[in-house]
């Protein structure tokens, strides 16, 4: 009890009662989102679209990705040169690039460069010319990107996780897409894809510094002059398959640790039961060095630097996932013991202060997701993609505080699947000598 | 014995942003304010009110540098042991406490600090100053815990080291570099060495590097110093004074010839170069050229080296120029170069070395450092938008020797010149002994599974 009074207290930030941000409309359809802060002299301005890797055919794979990227590489009145130069002669930065969900814009610039700044991006925004030269260039860098991933043991065990569990759904392939896919896609495929896809009423800028809402609001509307809304283009998709019994998949590498995931589908971040989750999740291996995985496997038994458990929350269902990574020889007894952990929780659930510090700590942490201009941003991003409200921060606390111990067992027992999995081990397969059953 | 005496220094901090107070209109005003207990503690609070958060550090002025040979490791074993409980304080307690108050709390060891921290609310400030009090010389380590811990460590290296070729790569370059000081082994330990570390070594380093006169305490945010001083003197006040510190000053000779070093790795994907020259780090007045000089050649996209072998000429995937402006002795200026599929070592390599004259043949234009300067000093503003980061500058600067020199910093930059840039450059880079690194991928891993198609077996 003291300890919950405790987190609640320490969540109340300075301006707590003011609104986070305020939002508007432009008439073209464009959601503008703007926090006021005022203690340094810069402006982070993120740029969302939905047009993320979802929006894509399968043939076509890397396509949002690619344009997102492509953005940047040459208007009407700027090569692409000239772009980064001119952004980071006054020690600005701006990038793009496309998640499943959603693609971005983000810009960092000191307010007195605002302007330049806003020039800019309304110019990418607008004009971008997607030279065909350009193209080639970055489908290379991209393939190259893709080839790189092959290097490190985590991403193969992610690509490999994802490949197998999605199937045909789009959330099987990384944004930046396959090499087939970036090899299929045309010039014309790109301006298709941005004239749908780039659209005011598709959009939703968020900013946050020494800013105020009217200002942006007078300053985008005259920047973003003759942008025009469109019809929607949405494209939707069934949920991804579900597993119906083990899959097994080994990658050999010659490497000294076993890159482990063991996981299976998760949900998606509209489920009401989202919040019961990330209780349940931080307890069993979400929780960091508190989490019951880190503490047995790590602590306990020293197998492994780092053991996590998550659940993917998107759109779509996402996964669930817990990863270790433990030397080849112990792959065996590492999983063993995860998986006992996990049937142990699944058997009898949480003790009443292991719920009590897992909801202090989601509550309490709340203020470190915003107290900075970079991270409030992402949050705004956030809670503006998945429709959470304006709200959403003040509403967490009840949201989290209301689960119950019976919740989390009932999440659990509801959303584990230990019978149904989907194991990847990367690794030398002659040293870990995987077991066939778990 | 436990009385406290204070040295208070009342320091305003300012910085002109940008050279030009009147374009910006508005100076950054802070106060850092410095104690020193009379056990020797420093400390250092600045407030930052941005949100009712704080970050609290302790920074040893101890890393790896401060191993025995033969004990490479050591200081990063020391860093975990750190968490498994003290008399007053159960092994599990520190993350578990910290965190169920909202906090997060974690450390981090390098070539010259060991650094604990925890990020929370500013109402919960004590609980982390009690934790921090307590360990620093009341740890309680048994055999079993020592020997899971290190099992732990080893799990580290090979997760960050072992199975990563380029960080191999860099490890080796390093180590190959450096003939007598110890930055010639890496954080992590070599592997052998972490077999042997002792329950006894860890105890002989503990007791002679923790204790108040070798850390510096950083409080940064949500704070008033009226209220938190008498917190601090409350809990570390009572930490005994330690032993005499042991005096820890190496001297690298210089290096006499290139030295190069081949690695093979199957599991490589692209291959890979890194130089290495030897550089003095601040407060030795070339940092700051050295500094700018890193900026033009791989600050950012539009920066020479970025702008020519990745964009114009495709053929690196990704390029670098690194430069440790803070090292508590003298490190090395890195270059290095991933290659984009197709491109050979030598013609990377080759590449760099031409980018590197090319300093010479075509110097630094005005318009170049100046676009570096303003990327340095935005970079610096965009910093203080964490308190956590504010806080690790603070420490840093403190540890190596005082904060103030952060005060140098800007002007020092501004101060750079045409010629400071080709001074440096032929003064550490030009016909200078380098270590050369290449990495060099092979095996039958590259054809067989490609990113998101293939399932191998």
């Amino acid at each position: 009890m003291a300890i919950a009074a405790f987190a609640l207290k320490g969540l109340t930030p300075v301006s707590w009662a003011e609104p986070l941000a305020h939002k508007t409309k432009l008439p073209n359809g464009l959601t503008l989102i703007v926090a006021e802060r005022n203690q340094l002299p810069t402006v982070h301005i993120q740029v969302t679209f939905g047009a993320g890797s979802t929006q894509v055919p399968a043939n076509l794979a890397g396509l949002a990705n690619l344009t997102a990227e492509l953005l940047l590489q040459g208007t009407q009145r700027r090569e692409a040169a000239e772009i980064r130069r001119a952004i980071e002669s006054v020690g600005g930065s701006i990038s793009a690039n496309a998640e499943s969900d959603y693609a971005q814009i983000h810009l960092a610039i000191l307010k007195k460069d605002l302007a330049l700044g806003l020039d800019i991006l309304s110019d990418v925004l607008l004009n971008p010319i997607f030279s065909q030269q350009e193209m080639d260039r970055k489908v290379a860098q991209l393939k190259a990107r893709l080839k790189r991933l092959e290097e490190e043991p985590k991403q193969v065990a992610q690509l490999a996780f994802a490949r197998k569990l999605f199937g045909a759904h789009p959330y099987s392939l990384p944004p930046l897409g396959s090499l087939t896919g970036l090899s299929s896609i045309s010039r014309e495929d790109i301006l298709r894809f941005y004239n749908s896809y780039y659209r005011p009423n598709n959009g939703t800028v968020i900013i946050v510094g020494r800013v105020s809402l009217e200002e942006m609001v007078s300053l985008f509307k005259s920047s973003l002059k003759g942008w025009e809304p469109g019809p929607s283009s949405k494209i939707t998709h069934q949920a991804p398959p579900v597993l119906q019994s083990p899959v097994i998949e080994k990658i050999d590498r010659p490497i000294t640790q076993a890159n482990i995931i063991w996981g299976h589908q998760g949900i998606a971040r509209s489920n009401p039961d989202f919040y019961a989750l990330q209780v349940m999740n931080y307890i069993l291996g979400g929780g960091g060095f508190v989490s019951r995985l880190m503490d047995t496997i790590r602590d306990n038994l020293g197998l492994t630097y780092g053991i996590y458990s998550f659940f993917d929350a998107r759109e779509y269902p996402g996964a669930f996932q817990i990863a270790l990574e433990t030397k080849n020889e112990n792959a065996n007894q590492a999983l063993s013991e995860t998986l006992k952990e996990m049937r142990r929780f699944l058997e009898k659930g949480v003790s009443k202060t292991e719920l009590e510090e897992a909801k202090a700590y989601l509550t309490g942490s709340f203020p470190f997701r915003m107290d900075t201009n970079a991270k409030l941003v992402r949050l705004l991003g956030a809670m503006e993609i998945y429709g959470l409200g304006m709200d959403f921060p003040q509403q967490y606390p009840r949201l989290i505080n209301q689960v119950t111990a019976k919740e989390v067992l009932r999440v659990a027992r509801a959303y584990l699947q230990p019978e149904k999995f989907l194991l990847v081990v990367v690794g030398n397969q002659q040293e870990i000598q995987l077991k066939e059953r778990w | 014995m436990n009385r406290i005496c204070l040295i208070v220094l009342f320091i305003s901090l300012v910085f002109f942003l940008l050279g030009s107070v009147s374009r910006l209109q508005a100076a950054q005003r802070e106060e850092v304010f410095e104690a020193r207990l009379a056990n020797g503690l420093q400390v250092l609070l600045l407030p930052d009110r941005k949100a009712a958060v704080v970050t609290i550090q302790v920074w040893y002025k101890v890393g790896s540098r401060n191993e025995p040979y033969g004990q490479s490791g050591l200081a990063h074993l020391t860093e975990h042991l750190m968490f498994r409980g003290t008399e007053k304080v159960g092994p599990k307690q520190y993350s578990r406490t910290i965190q169920k108050y909202g906090g997060q709390d974690n450390a981090f060891t390098s070539r010259d600090h060991t650094v604990y921290f925890e990020n929370l609310a500013s109402d919960h400030l004590m609980v982390a100053l009690e934790l921090e009090a307590d360990r620093m010389t009341a740890l309680k380590v048994d055999e079993e815990k020592f020997s899971t811990e290190k099992k732990v460590v080893q799990e580290e290296r090979r997760l960050r080291v072992k199975d990563d070729p380029s960080a191999t790569l860099f490890e080796e370059v390093v180590s190959t570099a450096f003939k007598s000081h110890p930055y010639r082994w890496p954080v992590t330990g070599w592997m052998e060495d972490l077999e042997r570390l002792r329950r006894e070594d860890f105890l002989a380093f503990y007791r002679t590097y923790y204790q108040p006169a070798n850390a510096v305490l950083v409080v940064v945010g949500d704070i008033e110093k009226e209220t938190v001083l008498p917190l601090i003197k409350k809990t570390f006040g009572r930490v005994p004074q330690g032993p005499p510190l042991p005096v820890s000053e190496f001297k690298e000779s210089p290096q006499e010839a290139d030295k190069r070093i081949t690695l093979h790795r199957r599991e490589a994907q692209l291959p890979y170069v890194l130089l290495a020259y030897h550089v003095p780090s601040f407060p030795h007045p070339d940092a700051f050229a050295l500094e700018v000089m890193s900026q033009i050649l791989a600050g950012g996209k539009s920066s020479r080296l970025v702008q020519k072998m990745v964009y114009q000429e495709q053929k690196a995937l990704d390029v670098g120029a690194d430069y440790p402006f803070l090292s508590r002795d003298p490190f090395l200026f890195f270059f290095y170069a991933q290659a984009m599929p197709g491109q050979s070592p030598e013609q990377i390599e080759a590449r760099l070395y031409q980018e590197l004259e090319e300093w010479k043949k075509s110097p630094p234009t005005q318009e170049e450092i100046k676009k570096a300067k303003n990327q340095i000093e935005a970079g610096f503003i965009f910093s203080q938008d964490s308190i956590f980061n504010r806080g690790k500058i603070l420490g840093k600067y403190q540890s190596l020797g005082t904060w103030k020199g952060l005060e140098e910093y800007l002007s020092g930059i501004r101060k750079v010149s045409r010629e400071d840039l080709l001074r440096v450059y032929q003064t550490y880079i030009e016909g200078k002994k380098k270590t050369i690194g290449i990495l060099i991928p092979g095996g039958s891993v590259q054809e067989k599974g490609l990113s998101g198609e293939k399932s191998s077996k």
